[in-house]
């Protein structure tokens, strides 16, 4: 089982032609993706890595059947193309891209928000359902099917986090790098439910960090759904002083929320361990599964 | 990250879409001070600092004579604001002030909308205000693609007005004067893509007029390729100072060269890590191990060996750091790139301190034959990695 992205899953690749469109729809294909389109205005017609090129993601879903919009254009640009697909009606977005005006954000969120489409992203790394496809930046070879599901803020961490559980054997069910812009299409409270709806989850990691209130909040869900599996938590940012910025727009430290310890705190009166280390993350995870 | 404007920037702004401001002069010297003094009558110097706190610190007067507004002006242009030494101050003509008020749009991450903010406690107090009677604080989340509305700004503005017994008689005038206002300052906030804008306070003149007696904009600089004309007239302000920025010279120094880079200074290892969220877990595996980070550097996704270049020149530029510590997961970011990047930068920059790289993800074994074939032993676990350059730096040292 698994959730949002799985092997029956058509994508189509905005910005397909692109260095990193390009580089990334191979290594997504090499996974086993099913790339059925790529969408470049002014090219349709023509055909890359084997893939038919459309003017317009409207006409790709009409022939192609895609559901599934990987999203890797410039920033100027990318608002506009996320939009497009959800006007297209496709079922999901991923958006990878890095560096998008957060109004343009604010504007595409909205109006995703009408329509059917999920939107993972922006400045995210993706998803990956190991052993059926995966969609973004995610290293091909770190993954492997098992039982815990990841969502995380971080794209290397998460990287990281689902290495640690496939080396250890328990493997993951999806991994979901949600990004680190502050305005994101989804958060953990999007996707820890979708995790409770799948069986094959066993334990979820939750990978956060300093800035924001989106841990706080998942915190809260935790504890008000009532989530009957285990939730092994991880906060990077421990070492930030406040009040710099360590990168991410959205890691900033303000007020009382976003601090690492409230961050911490809240997610522990939840139930969650909250692990010292990506190590211990691993380890937590293997105390509570069930053998 | 933002560009934070200074008050005469911001109001600037606001006058030129017809949101009221004082009557002001810029001054970079006692001379100018007074000369404005002079034109103005009684003023308020007003230290020009990005930051908030310039009243606490003392960096605001009201002179009521030319002589004290030099007195004045030379005081506060030697002062330093949180860090932030004053370049210049702002002389305004001062207003007959009737009532504070607090105008405000700010960017609501979990609404993913901008928030409109009124309360009629406006003033220095506001954020204490926030904290203990956020009854007083009226917010509305205008739709992003129509703007606040006149009747959602009334509304607003009515539930703000109600704990001002002061106003009750004034509410409608105030609530329809309001309307435009909000409507301006918003169209401003989406032009200028800013994720914060705001007037506080927004001063209620004797005479019953709405004038903005401060302003903050800070804009997002994601956006800055649509706002060219913005970058040259801040870019134009400081042509005529000194260049003190306040900002810490490695800081300075990076953002030239266009790194993410926040330096910690007093550490004694060098940190690089691609990807915020690896990069600031890359300092935090050194210091619990015992070593003391020197610096955050996120290389980013997708960098190349020239980025890679350049980051390791920017973070050994400070003679305290003692050894490097470079923490590579390819996602987007391809390691062999990397790999080629660090060996460039240690032959072409003579690095002897020690180097330790962890790399893993794509493009891995490409990039781990480059370094080992370099004499540079990659490893693949961040933790070891870690002990490993605190074991060489020495911990406590």
């Amino acid at each position: 089982m698994a959730i949002l992205v799985d092997g029956s899953t058509r994508v189509l690749v905005q910005g397909i032609t692109g260095r990193e469109g390009s580089f990334h729809t191979q290594q997504m294909q090499a996974y086993g993706t099913h790339v059925v389109a790529g969408v470049v205005p002014g090219r349709g017609g023509g055909e890359t890595l084997g893939v038919p090129i459309f003017d317009t993601v409207a006409e790709a879903v009409a022939r192609t059947g895609a559901d599934t919009a990987f999203t890797i254009v410039p920033p100027a640009f990318a608002a506009d193309a996320v939009m497009e697909a959800a006007a297209a009606g496709l079922r999901l977005g991923i958006c990878v891209t890095e560096g998008i005006p957060v109004l343009d954000m604010v504007r595409a969120t909205a109006f995703v928000a009408r329509t059917a489409m999920r939107l993972i992203g922006p400045n995210c790394p993706g998803v990956m359902t190991p052993g059926q496809a995966k969609i973004g930046f995610i290293p091909n070879h770190v993954g492997r099917p098992g039982r815990v599901g990841v969502v995380a803020r971080s794209g290397t961490l998460t990287y990281e986090v689902i290495q640690g559980l496939s080396e250890s054997g328990y493997g993951e069910t999806t991994a979901v790098g949600i990004g680190g812009d502050p305005v994101l299409g989804s958060t953990f409270v999007d996707i820890l439910p979708l995790f409770a709806d799948d069986p094959a989850t066993e334990a979820v990691v939750l990978v956060g960090e300093i800035g924001g209130s989106d841990e706080e909040r998942a915190a809260e869900w935790i504890r008000s759904s009532g989530f009957d599996r285990p939730v092994i938590a991880f906060i990077s940012g421990r070492t930030a002083p406040p009040g710099k910025r360590m990168g991410h727009a959205g890691a900033i430290i303000s007020g009382t929320t976003g601090s690492a310890q409230g961050k911490i705190d809240a997610l522990s009166a939840a139930g969650a361990a909250v692990a010292d280390t990506i190590e211990d993350v691993v380890r937590l995870v293997g105390e509570r599964l069930s053998p | 990250m933002t560009v934070k404007l200074l008050e005469y920037q911001a109001k600037r702004q606001f006058a030129r879409v017809g949101i009221e401001v004082p009557a002001g002069r810029l001054a970079r010297t006692p001379d100018e001070a007074a000369a404005a003094a002079r034109e103005l009558g009684r003023v308020a110097v007003k230290a020009q600092v990005p930051t908030g706190g310039r009243g606490k610190a003392g960096g605001i007067a009201v002179v009521d004579s030319p002589e004290e507004a030099h007195r004045e002006a030379a005081r506060i242009l030697a002062m330093e604001i949180r860090g932030y030494p004053v370049r210049s101050v702002w002389c305004e003509a001062g207003l007959e002030i009737a009532h504070e008020l607090y105008l405000g749009i700010t960017l609501d991450r979990d609404r993913r909308r901008l928030a409109l903010i009124l309360s009629a406690a406006g003033g220095m107090e506001i954020e204490e205000v926030a904290a203990t009677s956020p009854e007083r604080i009226a917010k509305l989340w205008p739709d992003p693609f129509v703007g606040p509305l006149p009747f959602e700004v009334r509304e607003l503005a009515f539930s703000a007005l109600a704990h001002a017994p002061a106003l009750t008689e004034a509410r409608g005038r105030l609530a329809s004067a309001l309307v435009p206002l909000a409507q301006t300052l918003h169209r401003l906030a989406v032009d200028l893509d800013a994720v914060t804008c705001e007037i506080n306070p927004l001063a209620l003149t004797a005479d019953g007029r709405l004038v903005a007696a401060d302003g903050k904009l800070e804009v997002d600089e994601n956006a800055e390729y649509r706002h060219r004309e913005l970058a040259v007239e801040l870019a134009v302000d400081l042509e005529g100072e000194d260049g003190r920025t306040g900002e810490d010279p490695y800081e300075a120094e990076a953002k030239r060269r266009g790194l993410t880079y926040v330096h910690l200074p007093g550490g004694n290892i060098g940190c690089i890590g691609n990807g915020a969220g690896l990069a600031m877990n890359t300092l935090d595996l050194v210091q619990q191990v015992g070593g003391r980070p020197n610096n955050f550097l996120d290389i980013g996704g997708g960098a190349n060996a020239e980025k890679v270049r350049s980051s390791l020149a920017m973070i050994l530029s400070d003679p305290d750091v003692r050894g490097v510590f470079i923490n590579i997961f390819g996602g987007i970011t391809r390691g062999d790139e990397v790999a080629r990047g660090i060996v460039q930068a240690r032959d072409e920059l003579g690095i002897t301190l020690p180097l330790v790289v962890r790399m893993t993800g794509t493009n891995e074994e490409e990039g781990r034959r480059i370094l080992a074939e370099a004499g540079i032993v990659p490893g693949t676990s961040a933790p070891e990695a870690a002990r490993k350059i605190v074991e060489l730096v020495g911990g406590a040292g």
